[in-house]
C-alpha cells in the first residue's frame, strides 16, 4: 500500500486535531444524518435550491461520501419565478458533481390544473408545496434532504431532523415522533416519507463561516452589486419582469445583496457593501434584522404563515 | 482571509465548539424569561424578533417588554398558551456556540425532558428562591442525572424577590445538595441570579455582591464538554459500507461511521462486534483526506486488513476492551407514546446503527417520579412512566452500560405497526 498515491487522490491533513471548532462539529453531525440517509432510506432526494444552505448540504453531502458519488437524486422545485442566475448556477454545480438532477415545475402543476392561482400574477412561492409533493410522488422518494434551519422561523425551532410527512405530505407538529440520542427513525409506509435537516443546528452565520471555509461557491447575487430596486413596505423590492414598478415608484440603483435567493415575487434584497466572503461573514455577525424579516414578503403576511405552509407540505 | 474570523462563533476569537444544554423549570420559574433573558443579553435576539415582542407584550397589556415571549412557538401553543414540544434555540459567545433545548414544564414533561436531555451535555435546573426545592426540582435533577448530563446548573432564581438574601441562596444549594447526594448525582453547580432584572445571567448586574462565582453564562462557557469521550474504549458503528475505490486500494471497502467514543489508529488491532472477528485498521480517511489517527466525534471512513462480511449496524472495538454481546438486556426504560405498551407484541429495537427485535420479558419496578422510589408494577406502562424492564432479543447486539457509554448504552423502541418511536431506553 502506498500512501503517496492515495494522497493524490485526497490531500493529506496533518495529523490529530485535539481541538474541534463549532463548524468541524457542525459538519460532522451534517455528514453522520446524510450517511444515516443513505443507510436507512430506499431512494432518497436532496432538495436544491442554489441557494447558500442547500449549497452548504450539497458539499456535506460531497464531503460525506467521497470519492464515492453523492447517493442523492438532487430535486429543484421550479416555481418558473427564479432568478436566471440561480438556475444557471444550479446546472453548473450539478453538472460538476455528477448528479441526477429532476426537475418539479409548478408551471406543469398549474397545467395539469393541480395549482390554481388566484391571479396570474400571485407569488407562486406557496405553490411550491404541490409541486414538491407531486414530485416526491412520481419519483417514489422516501426521503427528502432540506437545508432548512431551525434559527429561521419558530415554526422551525421545534423541527427534528427526521421530520414525519404522512400519505398527504403534511408536517404534524402536535404528532411528531420524539428524537432521542441520534437514533433517527426513517421508517415510513408506502406513500409516506421524511424530510431531513441536516443543518437543523445552523445558524446563518454558521453558513457564511463554513460556506468561507470550504471555498463553496454561492450564487453571485449573495454579494454585494448595484441594482434597480423600489422601496416597497419597507422593503427593497429588486425590478424584474414579475416584480414591475408599481404606480408613485421611483426606481433607484442601490448596492444590494440578497441574504435568500428564493423565488424573485417575494425575495427582497438589502443594502450592503459587503462583496466579499469576509465582509459577508462580518456583515451577518452584526445583523441587527433576521434573514426572513428583512428579506421576505411571504412570511410578514402572519405571525404563523411559516407554520401553515409547513402543514402544507412546504420545505 | 483571517482565519480566526471564519472559525469563531461571534466573528471574533477563537472558538471551543459546541455545548448542548437543557433548560428544566415549571412555569413559575421563570425558564421562558431566563431563556429570552440569555438570547437577548447575548445580543441573538434581532431587532425585528424584538419589536414582535414589544407588540405581543402591548397587545397583552404589559408595560415592560416580556421576554418570555421570545420563545413562543407554535400558532396552536399561543392559542392555548402552552409549550408542546422540545424548542431549539442558538446563541454563540466569542469562546462557544450553544444550543437550548427548551422543554416545556406541563404534563409530559418527563417525555420531554428525556428527549431534550438525550443530545444536551449539560442541564439548567431553575429553582424559584421563594420556594426552595420543591418536588418538581427533585424531578429535574433526577432525570438529568438519569439522561447522564456532564454538568448540573442549579439556577436559584426570582433573587431579586428575597432581596438577594444570601443565607437563603445557602439554605437552598444545602438542600440540594443533600438531595443529590441521595441520588448520586456529580458535578452540581450553583448561580444565584435574577433571569428579569438580568443579575448574574449573561452580566453580574448590581444586586449580588457577595457572589464571587461564575454568572450562570460563565458556567456554560466552562462546562467541560469533551471530557471522556476520547478517553473512553473505541466504539465505532458502522453507518455504511461503500467501495470507496481510491487509488492504490485495489477496490477494498470502505466502512463510514462516527467514531463514537476513544480514538483509533492506523494499525490498530480491532473486533468486529457481534461476530467477534479480528483485523487491523489499515486506512482512516477523514472529511478532508487521509489520516493517522482520529478521535471521538469524527466521521471516518476505515479501510480494514481483511475483506470480512461487515455491515451496516456492527460495531468495531479494540481487542482488549470490548463490549459485552448480549442477548438480553436490564433496561431503564421511558415510554412515550400514547399507545401503551403491548406486553404480547414484540418491537424493534434501534441501538446504534442497529435494529433488532425484542421483546420486554418483565417490567420490574416502577420509578415514582414524585417520591423517586422504586415501587411495584402493576401495569399498564404508560406515557411518561419510567420502569426497570427486561428484554431479550432475537439478534445480539454488543452493548455497554449507559453510564459507561451514552453512544452504546442508549436505545430506543419503535411500534413497527404505526412506526412511531414508543419509547426511549437505557442500559443498565
Amino acid at each position: 500500500m502506498n500512501l503517496a498515491s492515495e494522497a493524490r487522490v485526497l490531500p493529506p491533513i496533518g495529523n490529530t486535531r485535539r481541538h474541534r471548532s463549532h463548524l468541524d462539529w457542525l459538519e460532522a453531525e451534517g455528514v453522520f444524518i446524510l450517511r444515516e440517509v443513505a443507510g436507512s432510506c430506499r431512494n432518497p432526494a436532496l432538495l436544491f435550491s442554489g441557494g447558500k444552505d442547500s449549497a452548504v448540504v450539497l458539499r456535506l453531502a460531497e464531503k460525506a461520501f467521497r470519492p464515492a458519488p453523492i447517493p442523492f437524486t438532487v430535486v429543484h422545485i421550479d416555481t418558473g419565478h427564479n432568478f436566471p442566475e440561480v438556475i444557471a448556477f444550479r446546472d453548473r454545480r450539478v453538472h460538476e458533481l455528477g448528479v441526477r438532477l429532476v426537475v418539479g415545475a409548478v408551471e406543469d402543476s398549474i397545467s395539469r390544473g393541480t395549482v390554481k392561482l388566484r391571479r396570474p400574477e400571485d407569488s407562486r412561492n406557496a405553490a411550491q408545496s404541490v409541486t414538491l409533493l407531486e414530485t416526491i410522488a412520481r419519483h417514489e422518494f422516501d426521503a427528502c434532504i432540506g437545508g432548512a434551519r431551525r434559527d429561521e422561523e419558530k415554526a422551525r425551532a421545534k423541527e427534528r431532523v427526521f421530520s414525519f410527512r404522512d400519505e398527504f405530505g403534511q408536517w404534524d407538529p402536535k404528532n411528531q415522533r420524539p428524537e432521542l440520542w441520534n437514533l433517527y427513525n426513517a421508517r415510513v409506509h408506502t406513500g409516506e416519507h421524511v424530510r431531513v435537516f441536516p443543518i437543523s443546528n445552523w445558524t446563518e452565520l454558521d453558513v457564511w463561516q463554513y460556506i468561507g471555509r470550504e471555498h463553496i461557491p454561492v450564487p453571485a447575487m449573495y454579494f454585494a452589486h448595484p441594482r434597480a430596486v423600489v422601496r416597497r413596505n419597507g422593503l427593497l423590492v429588486a425590478m424584474t419582469d414579475v416584480t414591475p414598478m408599481r404606480p408613485g415608484e421611483v426606481v433607484e440603483q442601490i448596492k444590494v445583496r440578497f441574504r435568500t435567493v428564493g423565488d424573485m415575487t417575494c425575495t427582497c434584497p438589502v443594502e450592503s457593501n459587503a462583496d466579499t466572503i469576509e465582509a459577508i461573514v462580518a456583515e451577518t455577525a452584526h445583523a441587527r434584522i433576521t434573514e426572513r424579516g428583512a428579506t421576505r414578503m411571504d412570511d410578514l403576511t402572519s405571525d404563523a404563515s411559516m407554520e401553515r405552509r409547513k402543514k402544507e407540505g412546504y420545505f | 482571509m483571517d482565519g480566526s474570523m471564519l472559525d469563531s462563533t461571534a466573528g471574533e476569537e477563537q472558538a471551543s465548539g459546541v455545548v448542548r444544554f437543557i433548560t428544566a423549570g415549571s412555569v413559575d420559574d421563570g425558564k421562558s424569561t431566563l431563556i429570552g433573558r440569555l438570547l437577548h443579553d447575548s445580543r441573538a435576539i434581532l431587532e425585528d424578533q424584538f419589536a414582535a415582542v414589544e407588540r405581543a407584550s402591548q397587545r397583552r397589556g404589559q408595560t415592560a417588554v416580556d421576554l418570555s415571549l421570545l420563545t413562543d412557538g407554535l400558532e396552536a401553543e399561543r392559542e392555548q398558551g402552552i409549550t408542546i414540544d422540545v424548542a431549539y434555540r442558538y446563541f454563540a459567545t466569542p469562546r462557544r456556540k450553544f444550543i437550548i433545548a427548551d422543554t416545556p414544564g406541563h404534563e409530559q414533561y418527563t417525555r420531554n425532558m428525556v428527549t431534550g436531555a438525550s443530545t444536551a451535555e449539560a442541564a439548567v435546573v431553575l429553582i424559584d428562591a421563594r420556594k426552595g426545592l420543591l418536588p418538581q426540582s427533585r424531578r429535574h435533577i433526577y432525570l438529568a442525572s438519569l439522561l447522564g448530563m456532564a454538568e448540573i446548573i442549579v439556577a436559584i432564581n426570582k433573587m431579586d424577590l428575597i432581596d438577594y438574601d444570601e443565607a437563603a441562596f445557602r439554605a437552598i444549594r444545602r438542600e440540594v445538595l443533600d438531595f443529590a447526594e441521595r441520588v448520586h448525582t456529580a458535578c452540581l453547580s450553583f448561580v444565584p441570579i435574577s433571569a428579569l432584572l438580568g443579575d448574574m445571567v449573561v452580566e453580574r448586574g448590581d444586586n449580588l455582591h457577595w457572589w464571587t462565582g461564575p454568572t450562570l453564562l460563565e458556567a456554560l462557557e466552562a462546562v467541560d464538554v469533551s471530557r471522556s469521550l476520547h478517553d473512553l474504549p473505541l466504539r465505532f458503528p458502522v453507518q455504511l459500507v461503500t467501495r470507496p475505490d481510491l487509488a492504490g486500494l485495489n477496490g477494498a471497502r470502505g466502512y463510514l461511521g462516527r467514531i463514537e467514543s476513544g480514538v483509533i489508529r492506523r494499525g490498530q488491532a480491532i473486533t468486529v462486534l457481534p461476530a467477534g472477528r479480528h483485523t487491523h485498521v489499515q486506512h482512516i480517511i477523514a472529511l478532508d483526506g487521509p489520516v493517522d489517527e482520529a478521535i471521538a466525534g469524527d466521521c471516518v471512513t476505515l479501510v480494514l486488513a481483511d475483506d470480512l462480511d461487515i455491515s451496516r449496524g456492527d460495531l468495531l472495538a479494540e481487542d482488549s476492551q470490548r463490549p459485552a454481546t448480549v442477548h438480553e438486556l436490564n433496561t431503564r426504560l421511558c415510554w412515550l407514546a400514547n399507545d401503551p405498551f403491548e406486553p404480547q407484541r414484540s418491537y424493534l429495537l434501534r441501538h446504534t446503527t442497529r435494529t433488532v427485535r425484542g421483546r420486554i420479558r418483565a417490567v420490574n419496578a416502577r420509578v415514582d417520579i414524585h417520591s423517586l422510589e422504586r415501587e411495584p408494577f402493576t401495569g399498564p406502562l404508560k406515557m411518561n412512566d419510567i420502569v426497570h424492564a427486561q428484554f431479550s432479543l432475537q439478534h445480539p447486539i454488543a452493548a455497554d452500560s449507559y453510564q459507561a457509554n451514552r453512544a452504546t448504552g442508549a436505545f430506543i423502541l419503535i411500534d413497527e405497526v404505526t412506526n412511531q418511536t414508543v419509547a426511549a431506553g437505557l442500559i443498565d
